[in-house]
């Protein structure tokens, strides 16, 4: 049971991830090596720049109901202001052109924060009461576990509807598809894109929300892991499909905690490599994904 | 009045020079076909007057508006609607999802909703197997459902001006007569105006109409397209005897 639900939750982080990354890949192709800059600037924003050891809350101690919008307003803010500073500019670049690009974006975020807040992990604890335990079929099971997996399934729930049910969604999947067609359909290019950015952010800053109460620090370091994994998932998923995006981003939490247990003890230091394995022979027998992307044609 | 009018549009890819000062006008309700061999420039030509890739030098005015570098949405909101070369379906949405695409253009008028539900049952009654395969993905159809959705799909935004590439590209020729029929009557039940890129002139004959021969990036001969028949010139513009 615990593993379960250990496995649902890391899963749930990378599957969010992975959307995050696919979202602008879709209607892009560019693969954001920001992202995960993005998910830590977004928990820094709740504090106050300093070099201490212990955090000094800014706006941390809101309660939930403002606490959230906030984190998620500040993520998607960032995201779109590096969508219209940096990667407007290299727009019908070519796609390691803008991957560079995003690489370069992601130091600077990276060293701002540096700059701000030094390299030290900063104690920082969000929402406690969240940490408190709770008992299902017979498990304990921290609270956040639980909220974490209903809040993925909640937001992956909402993206469908929003992606399916309203006129800006339809516009975005047709634009994912073929770019030029949407457009000489009257699709606006830079709402669309803008809107990918923002949704991208948010989701960002809901894994930084995640993994700041899981850990109860804030790191500068703490979205490169995740976003290394989200990557892989958006690989495995097929690029740029947004199902295959959200399987694979669970079934790579799911690999690395049933390796985690199932491991003989000497080799569990090696997970990783366990889990990259299993990659590769993904990569080996369905090159395309999991689920291949529509509109893999290249763009005009 | 004249709806398009291009003057002088040179269209260059790097060193090669797709259009060479090509000038024309079209009128309001006018069916005019674009016809030329392969590398002519006529599709070069639409992608320019969408807005995809804009002219070298030029410029191309629509419906009194210099529209010369402005982006493919803004064109496509004044009312220019393409229907480009290889159809371009979004294969993984519905039937119904892709006419559904364009009409966000109009999201800023009021009625909007009820005007594009209104829009799409015309289309429907145009092209009845869409209506029936209205859920399933547009890119399981065949190659002529898949011409008819797009030409309806450009319906879809209520525009002026149709610019059709090759709508006969890959298509058996009943299906080609299919597609036609239904065009010409479209444009006899709406104050459309067509243009129509076709490899071959046979089509444009048929129809009748106004056509251009274009050649090497050049416009050779502009006339009726019955009255051009097969006259000397449209020989040599397609065999390439004569002193080119």
């Amino acid at each position: 049971m615990q593993t379960l639900f250990d496995a649902l939750s890391l899963g749930s982080l990378y599957a969010l991830g992975a959307l995050g990354i696919a979202l602008i890949f879709g209607v892009m192709r560019l693969v954001n090596f920001a992202h995960g800059d993005v998910i830590s600037f977004s928990v820094f924003a709740l504090l106050w720049p300093s070099t201490d050891a212990v955090a000094l809350v800014f706006a941390g101690d809101l309660p939930w109901f403002l606490l959230i919008p906030f984190v998620l307003l500040m993520g998607a803010g960032l995201s779109v202001l590096c969508e219209l500073i940096i990667f407007r500019r290299f727009r019908g670049a070519n796609p390691a052109t803008m991957m560079i690009a995003s690489f370069a974006l992601g130091f600077v975020i990276r060293y701002f924060l540096l700059m701000l807040f030094s390299s030290r992990p900063k104690s920082i604890s969000l929402l406690p009461a969240l940490s408190q335990p709770v008992e299902i079929l017979g498990a304990r099971i921290p609270l956040l576990q639980v909220i974490t997996i209903v809040a993925t399934i909640a937001i992956l729930f909402a993206l469908t509807a929003f992606l399916k049910r309203t006129r800006f969604g339809l516009e975005m999947r047709a634009a994912a598809e073929n770019f030029t067609m949407a457009r000489m359909l009257g699709v606006r290019a830079n709402r669309v894109i803008m809107g990918a950015f923002a949704l991208s952010g948010a989701l960002a800053a809901a894994i930084g929300l995640i993994l700041a109460s899981q850990t109860g620090t804030a790191d500068i370091q703490m979205g490169g892991a995740v976003m290394l994994m989200a990557f892989i998932a958006t690989v495995i998923g097929g690029l740029g499909s947004l199902p295959g995006a959200v399987l694979a981003g669970f079934l790579l939490g799911a690999a690395s905690v049933v390796m985690q247990t199932l491991l003989p003890i000497d080799a569990r230091p090696f997970r990783d490599a366990f889990v990259y394995g299993a990659v590769i022979l993904v990569l080996i027998f369905r090159p395309q994904g999991l689920i291949a992307a529509p509109g893999t044609k290249e763009r005009v | 009045m004249s709806l398009l009018a291009l003057s002088n549009i040179t269209i260059r890819y790097g060193r090669l020079t797709a259009v060479r000062n090509v000038a024309f006008n079209l009128i309001e309700g006018e069916i005019l076909f674009i016809t030329g061999p392969n590398g002519a420039g006529k599709s070069s030509l639409l992608r320019a007057i969408a807005g995809v890739t804009p002219p070298s030098s030029g410029r191309i005015d629509f419906g009194g508006q210099d529209i010369t570098g402005r982006t493919p949405e803004d064109i496509a909101r004044m009312g220019v609607s393409m229907v480009p070369e290889g159809r371009e379906v979004f294969g993984s949405l519905t039937i119904q999802e892709n006419l559904m695409v364009g009409t966000g253009m109009h999201a800023r008028e009021g009625n909007w909703r009820s005007r594009a539900a209104a829009e799409l049952e015309a289309v429907y009654e145009t092209f009845p197997i869409l209506k029936e395969r209205r859920h399933s993905q547009a890119g399981l159809l065949s190659g002529g459902q898949q011409q008819m959705l797009v030409i309806g799909r450009a319906l879809m935004t209520n525009p002026r001006l149709i610019a059709i590439d090759e709508p006969s590209l890959g298509l058996a020729p009943n299906i080609t007569d299919q597609v036609y029929e239904r065009l010409i009557a479209l444009r006899r039940h709406r104050a459309l105006t067509l243009l129509i890129v076709e490899q071959s002139s046979t089509r444009a004959q048929m129809v009748g109409g106004r056509m251009i021969l274009m050649r090497g990036g050049e416009v050779l001969l502009d006339g009726d397209a019955r009255a051009m028949g097969q006259s000397e010139a449209m020989q040599a513009a397609y065999f390439g005897y004569g002193d080119h």
